[in-house]
């Protein structure tokens, strides 16, 4: 990894390598240094006492606070997505029907929810349970803002992922005189749902990322709240925020290499539909507008559709 | 559908949309410019400015941005006494109070948004062939003019519309600023749901039509550049 050719520079000479190494080294320093002043600063605002770290060696901290905390954005996580994935696997479908009256209903909801932030989802759905239900359940509001925006999300990946299914297929299908509905359910979703399937996961990462989102107006306890409550408690916020912050990172980076690892699989097997999986998954919507599904390498891996009608690759 | 609240003028919407937009430029100025910065070092030659590249983009895409906001009001500014307007002539206790806010939410954007530039930026570069670069250094032409004349057109064209998807996530993200107390459209209905539950279907309508407005010329802008600049190959 240290010596590749790029399309921006070759693999480097003895010179290239010597002004590397001087780059490397002024680098370094420079890293080491600001290192140093964050250590620096951090310990002249006493952040750095056995005391404010000390609760994360206490049981009561993590039964009480953390763990609670985290198996409360684990649920809602959870529940979304195994709501969310039904529901965009309707939508997917009903933007890729046949009927007008089908698909412009689901094109208009897919739009609109995609537009309009979670939290404001969240608010909505907060209010919208305690009219229809008479109670005020924040988990519910969670749930249904990431439910609402999710869904639409995976509407589509859905139809990419529909669209990526080669149209021999869909040829062939229809030469032996499978209707429309029978093409779709036995032909082109059990092959688009294996290459949907990286994508779909790093979805999960937005999903556990946006649980976060409930803390703030709807009073969702979820982890970062939950942690809040006990740095108040130790005196400790700043530790307290490093460790949830670790916390998710461990989490998501672990979901993000279960993508890779999907992606990596899905391009190595044989057989089976013959799709790209490109490392950015651009979406052109009827408006033209685009939205990248996953950026880097851990999980990226959306289905590049192979040019048919109402879709445009990037 | 009753939307009397529309001229209360104890709300100020178009106040809490502008608040957003504001947001919303600085943010992404300051995005482009780091996230130009992060995906320079991504890409460079040197390994240790790649890996530093490459860890601050996975630490910092992976937290949430709630976390980050908070963070940034509770953490870098109550304990580690980072203020970022003071109180002082024309600048009440107040007014410096919410100026600081916007500026420390401003700040975690730009931190957050820029990994997301950086990974698009990168993406872009990776799409342009290393053949082409190959090519254009044997024909002679040096770093620069690979750079200029061959790789970074093509970069370029295929940045255009990750960079608008970018924009419009970052414009809705912008509501987590009311997490720490930025007057913008989230804290608005917010409040505005408080006092008029009735009216929640309303209130909901025209926040959410206030945030197509703001995203839909936005997608539709990008998505005209980036059919524009599209290249076949």
């Amino acid at each position: 990894m240290s010596e590749r050719a790029t399309v921006l520079y070759d693999v480097p000479g003895p010179r290239a390598r010597r002004l590397n190494l001087v780059i490397s080294v002024i680098f370094g320093a420079l890293l080491a240094a600001l290192v140093w002043w964050l250590l620096a600063l951090l310990a002249r605002k006493n952040q750095l006492t056995a005391q404010k770290w000390a609760p994360f060696l206490e049981a009561q901290n993590w039964t009480t606070y953390l763990l609670p905390g985290l198996w409360a954005t684990l649920q809602a996580a959870a529940v979304s997505v195994i709501i969310a994935l039904p529901v965009g696997a309707l939508l997917g479908i009903g933007r890729l029907a046949d009927h007008a009256w089908v698909r412009w209903p689901a094109g208009i909801i897919v739009e609109f929810f995609r537009s309009i932030p979670v939290i404001i989802l969240m608010l909505f759905a907060f209010q919208l349970w305690y009219f229809v239900v008479g109670t005020s359940s924040p988990f519910a509001a969670v749930v249904i803002g990431l439910v609402l925006y999710n869904g639409s999300v995976l509407a589509e990946v859905f139809r990419a992922g529909i669209l990526a299914v080669p149209k021999g297929q869909t040829e062939a299908a229809m030469a032996i005189g499978l209707s429309r509905s029978q093409t779709i359910t036995m032909i082109l979703l059990p092959q688009a749902i294996t290459t949907m399937l990286p994508a779909v996961v790093s979805q999960l990462v937005v999903v556990v990322k946006d649980t976060a989102l409930g803390g703030i107006l709807v009073g969702y306890v979820e982890l970062r709240r939950s942690a809040g409550t006990s740095a108040s408690a130790y005196r400790n916020l700043l530790p307290t925020y490093i460790v949830v912050a670790l916390i998710y990172i461990v989490i998501n980076l672990l979901l993000g290499y279960l993508s890779t690892y999907l992606e990596r699989k899905l391009r190595s097997r044989h057989g089976g539909p013959r799709v790209e999986v490109v490392n950015v998954g651009v979406q052109t919507d009827l408006l033209g507008r685009q939205e990248i599904m996953v950026l880097d390498e851990p999980g990226s891996a959306t289905v590049k559709p192979q040019g048919r009608s109402g879709y445009s690759p990037p | 559908m009753n939307f009397s609240f529309l001229s209360d003028p104890q709300y100020d919407i178009l106040g809490a949309f502008w608040m957003t937009v504001q947001l919303t430029f600085f943010s992404a100025i300051g995005a482009f410019v780091l996230g130009v910065v992060l995906a320079a070092m991504r890409v460079s030659p040197v390994p240790l400015m790649r890996g530093f590249g490459a860890g601050v983009v996975n630490i910092v895409r992976n937290i949430p941005l709630t976390v980050i906001i908070i963070m940034m009001s509770q953490v870098i500014a109550n304990q580690l006494g980072v203020r970022l307007a003071s109180p002082g002539p024309g600048l009440s206790t107040q007014a410096a109070l919410d100026l600081g806010n916007f500026r420390l939410a401003v700040v975690g954007f730009v931190i957050y948004t820029s990994t997301f530039v950086c990974e698009a930026i990168r993406s872009g570069i990776n799409t342009v062939p290393a053949g082409q670069a190959e090519a254009a250094r044997a024909i002679g032409l040096t770093f620069s003019q690979v750079l200029r004349i061959v790789v970074l057109p093509q970069a370029i064209r295929a940045v255009v519309a990750p960079l608008g998807s970018v924009l419009i996530a970052l414009t809705k993200n912008t509501t987590v600023a009311s997490a720490i107390g930025v007057s913008e459209a989230a804290l608005l209905m917010n409040t505005l749901i408080e006092n008029e539950a009735d009216k929640f279907t309303a209130v909901f309508l025209v926040i959410a039509a206030g945030f197509i407005v703001l995203t839909l010329p936005t997608g539709l802008v990008f998505g005209a550049l980036a059919k524009k600049a599209s290249v076949k190959r």
